[in-house]
């Protein structure tokens, strides 16, 4: 994108101001080199999302922002009730409550190098991964209802899970207001046999060590320290999720219409909140929420098996879990005014700044842990949020590198084998069912994490912890 | 990537197209149903370059109030059976009688060894939709998945 086309505020805040239908203006948190890497979309897309009705502050977009569907990937929007706003499966996107969790191991580098090769063979038989795998779980209609109320709970309660862990989820593991009853029985079909399983594309659990630390004090709260090995899982609400993304999509292009709002992108479909199918939405998307906080506790607990057979007595606590598309309902501060806002982050990750009400107690003093994925080559990063993040973008951050070439782009340039060859003499052992998704998600295909989480830090919204650097990746 | 009927064919049967994170799919036919049956040899190539045997055939039916709509319908569906029948389809047939559609889908179960599924289709969106036919009268058909 030309950096002309936005006013800077400062190194890392552009800004549109509201032109044609804008209703506020659209914000971009980045540096200049990572906003003339992004695509036009990206400008057009964070225009079209501040035209939506009852959208407040302003359309933000985070560094890691790409080309999405209706709403950029990175973008991040709020809606007052009140002023008419609105819920869109679009912002919220297909993954619902995709997001990562960051276990710890108390081992350090030197436990796990001279077992490393068994190790990632032995999560690759046990995790499930890719298209065609299913996990070891099938649930009749009356389990699958209560997975969906119950969340990371419901896990823990079937023995997929520890209680100690549901403190370092958010929403403490059960998102409220889940309405199994809206989920479509396709929505559950697609489901059921798919809990425990990782997915594909861009998810994986990750074996990684800490390879730099930022901030001594912060990182003694989040228990990590140089060369500290640590467990990582990327995935979503799967099947579940996918499905009543499709479901609604279609279903708010007509109440869209119904409601009298000209969408300029159909993929904006939308429901005024105070409407039958924006209540339905809501509903419907919180049990997908909890669909994805009880996948990642029940893989959480795979891989706490396969680490104690190598390392007993090793149970991996729960640094903290956190999704990255949702749409949650926040009080925030507008005007001096406090107001109850639906805030979408779609490719955002929610960072909440020391002190925050909702965190929980060992870490409410520092703030909340903002995990952030990079690519299987590169590392990733250890956040934590910003007080200063809640009046700048409602209290987000990024959520990854965010592509820089797309798959067809990148099959084209890379072969898998030789990414798996050459990361494997670097020593990250990479193990997938397919190397042309290896070569899809090379880590020449993703930004520079580094650039990103440094905008991030500069713009105020997150402050860099700790680097990661994957020693093993599981891919689906 | 691409694939054509044969060496001498004047335009390719389907084609990706770019997306930042995602893939686009469009297939192109003769009428607006043969394009829709390429644009689901596109989508299962989001998986698999492998070839897929048509062991058994699956029936689909959708409506939609617009052509466009319809084709959104009709990968959504295919990419319904896939996952829950944990199913490749290599070969597709369509009839499309006014807003309703009515597809066989004709495939095997996955085969992680010999298929090598790269990634899975999590649904069709409605960005870069386009259904239409150009000015020789060929079909096309072409939407962004997220994968």
């Amino acid at each position: 994108m030309d950096p002309g086309r936005f006013t800077r505020v400062d190194a890392t805040t552009w800004r549109v101001e509201p032109h044609g239908p804008m209703r506020v203006p659209a914000i971009i948190f980045a540096d200049e080199a990572l906003i003339r890497d992004m695509d036009d979309k990206v400008y057009e897309q964070a225009v079209n999302v501040a035209a939506l009705p009852g959208i407040v502050q302003a359309s933000y977009v985070m560094p890691d922002a790409h080309w999405g569907y209706g709403f950029p990937i990175g973008g991040v929007a709020a809606f007052d009730p009140d002023q008419g706003g609105v819920v869109s499966a679009g912002g919220v996107g297909f993954d619902i409550s995709c997001g990562v969790r960051t276990m710890l191991t108390g081992l350090k580098a030197a436990d796990v190098l001279p077992v490393q090769k068994a190790l990632a063979d032995s999560l690759f038989e046990e995790i499930p991964a890719g298209v065609g795998s299913t996990g070891a779980i099938t649930l009749d209609f009356a389990e699958m209802d209560a997975m969906l109320a119950g969340g990371a709970h419901w896990a823990v309660a079937r023995g997929w899970g520890e209680p100690r862990d549901l403190d370092r989820i958010e929403e403490g593991g059960r998102m409220a207001g889940a309405r199994p009853d809206y989920v479509s029985a396709r929505a559950k079909e697609r489901q059921r046999r798919e809990m425990g399983t990782l997915g594909s594309g861009n998810h994986y659990l990750e074996v990684q060590v800490v390879t730099e630390i930022f901030d001594d004090g912060v990182a003694r709260v989040f228990g990590l320290a140089e060369d500290d090995v640590v467990v990582t899982i990327h995935c979503g609400s799967r099947g579940l999720g996918h499905q009543i993304g499709t479901d609604f999509l279609k279903e708010m292009v007509l109440a869209a219409e119904t409601a009298g709002i000209k969408l300029p992108d159909r993929e904006l479909a939308c429901a005024p909140i105070r409407s039958e199918v924006g209540e339905r939405y809501l509903g419907a998307m919180r049990a997908a929420m909890n669909c994805a906080l009880a996948n990642r506790e029940i893989l959480g607990h795979y891989a706490r098996g396969v680490f104690a057979r190598f390392f007993p007595g090793c149970d991996l606590p729960l640094l903290f879990d956190v999704s990255h598309n949702t749409c949650k309902v926040e009080p925030h501060l507008v005007d001096g005014r406090r107001c109850e806002l639906f805030v979408h982050r779609k490719g955002a990750t929610r960072a909440f700044g020391p002190g925050h009400e909702s965190l929980p107690e060992p870490l409410r003093a520092v703030g909340q842990p903002v995990l952030i994925g990079g690519s299987m080559g590169t590392g990733s990063y250890i956040l934590v949020g910003e007080a200063q993040a809640e009046q700048k973008a409602f209290a987000s951050a990024c959520h990854g590198a965010g592509r820089a070439l797309s798959r067809h782009a990148a099959l084209k340039q890379w072969s898998g084998r030789k990414i798996r060859d050459d990361l494997a003499a670097q020593g990250i052992l990479i193990r997938s069912p397919s190397t042309r998704g290896i070569a899809e998600e090379a880590p020449g295909a993703y930004k520079d994490v580094s650039a990103v989480v440094v905008a991030a830090e500069q713009a105020g919204l997150a402050r860099r912890v700790a680097r990661l650097r994957p020693l093993i990746c599981i891919k689906g | 990537m691409n694939q054509s009927a044969s060496p001498a064919a004047v335009k390719a049967r389907w084609e990706h197209f770019p997306h930042d994170a995602d893939v686009g799919v469009r297939g192109f036919g003769a009428t607006a149903a043969e394009a829709f049956e390429h644009a689901g040899e596109a989508l299962t190539a989001i998986v698999t370059h492998a070839p897929i045997e048509p062991r058994v055939a699956v029936a689909v039916r959708c409506e939609a109030p617009d052509l466009e709509l319809l084709f959104v319908e009709w990968l959504n569906a295919i990419i319904y059976e896939m996952a829950v029948r944990q199913m490749l389809f290599g070969r597709f047939a369509v009839r499309i009688d006014g807003a309703r559609l009515d597809g066989t889908l004709w495939g095997e179960l996955v085969d992680i060894e010999r298929h090598a599924p790269a990634c899975e289709p999590k649904g069709a969106t409605y960005t870069a939709l386009k259904v239409a036919a150009d000015a020789s009268g060929l079909w096309s058909a072409a939407c962004v998945v997220d994968v």
